[in-house]
């Protein structure tokens, strides 16, 4: 599991923990897109699932750093959940919206995206870019 | 007519940070859609922190396997938590424990080890369904 405890500033990545539906499945992808490939050493994807047991580490991390939140759909679970536990700054995204924005792109599958999900995420984690980097640009101009 | 539940709930910790959680949740899918299609369902673990009203009332009426992809447990004491007691408690480490099977290291793009890995696990998840819908 990926140290979330580190002292330098990181923007934490949620995305949707959702099994329904594939725009959940696009979410956790964008979650992996954006910390694996395009800002491995400035994000850092943790698990939601850590915040309904109020688990110490992530309630630090979302207390001392920026968030993301990346939700499937607009039920917004990612996103209620970070803000009920109090985390500091919380950019929210929902994968429907990249959809519309590239909706040649449709998303099939949940366990196994299909290609066109991957590829509408890897579009969506290239955005998100601009937004770590300004929330972190933020958060040097506060220190 | 039968009082017997005839549907149990699954709830993965699907965790994306860790490869169990991978595995929780391809294990749980593969039960919903070939290994015990019409007597599982899924329920967000998300939309249970974040009050679904549905999530949480199907859990409190029907049964619920919990599928947790690390000892943090997750979705069972969330359930527990949230909901009730969860009728069991599954650990994917345990279970690859148990069976043999090698500890997955992949988040994505699971290739045959893994998904050797998740039909275990969904196995031992369509099992305990079956002890839970005779038992209950």
């Amino acid at each position: 599991m990926v140290n979330i405890m580190s002292d330098q500033k990181k923007v934490a990545v949620f995305a949707c923990s959702g099994i329904g539906k594939p725009l959940g499945s696009v979410a956790r992808e964008i979650g992996y897109e954006l910390t694996e490939r395009v800002r491995p050493d400035t994000t850092v994807l943790t698990c939601l699932a850590l915040l309904v047991i109020n688990d110490p580490e992530a309630r630090k991390l979302i207390m001392e750093n920026p968030v993301i939140a990346i939700d499937g759909c607009v039920l917004d679970c990612a996103k209620k959940s970070l803000e009920a536990n109090g985390a500091k700054v919380v950019r929210a995204y929902q994968s429907i919206d990249f959809f519309k924005k590239h909706n040649h792109l449709k998303p099939e599958g949940i366990a196994e995206l299909n290609e066109a999900g991957k590829k509408l995420a890897a579009l969506a984690a290239d955005e998100l870019a601009e937004v770590v980097d300004e929330l972190l640009a933020e958060e040097a101009k506060n220190v | 007519m039968s009082d017997k539940p005839g549907k149990v709930g699954i709830i993965s910790c699907s965790g994306e940070a860790i490869p169990g959680g991978t595995i929780s949740r391809v294990a749980c899918r593969k039960v919903l859609e070939e290994l015990r299609p019409g007597k599982s369902v899924t329920i967000c673990l998300p939309l249970f922190i974040a009050g679904g009203e549905e999530e949480r009332m199907f859990a409190d009426l029907f049964p619920t396997i919990t599928v947790d992809g690390c000892e943090k447990r997750c979705a069972a004491l969330g359930t527990a938590n949230l909901s009730g007691k969860p009728s069991r408690t599954l650990i994917v480490t345990e279970i690859l424990k148990k069976r043999g099977i090698p500890p997955t290291t992949k988040l994505r793009n699971l290739g045959d080890e893994e998904k050797a890995a998740a039909l275990a696990v969904a196995e031992e998840i369509a099992a305990a369904i079956d002890e839970v819908l005779a038992t209950e």
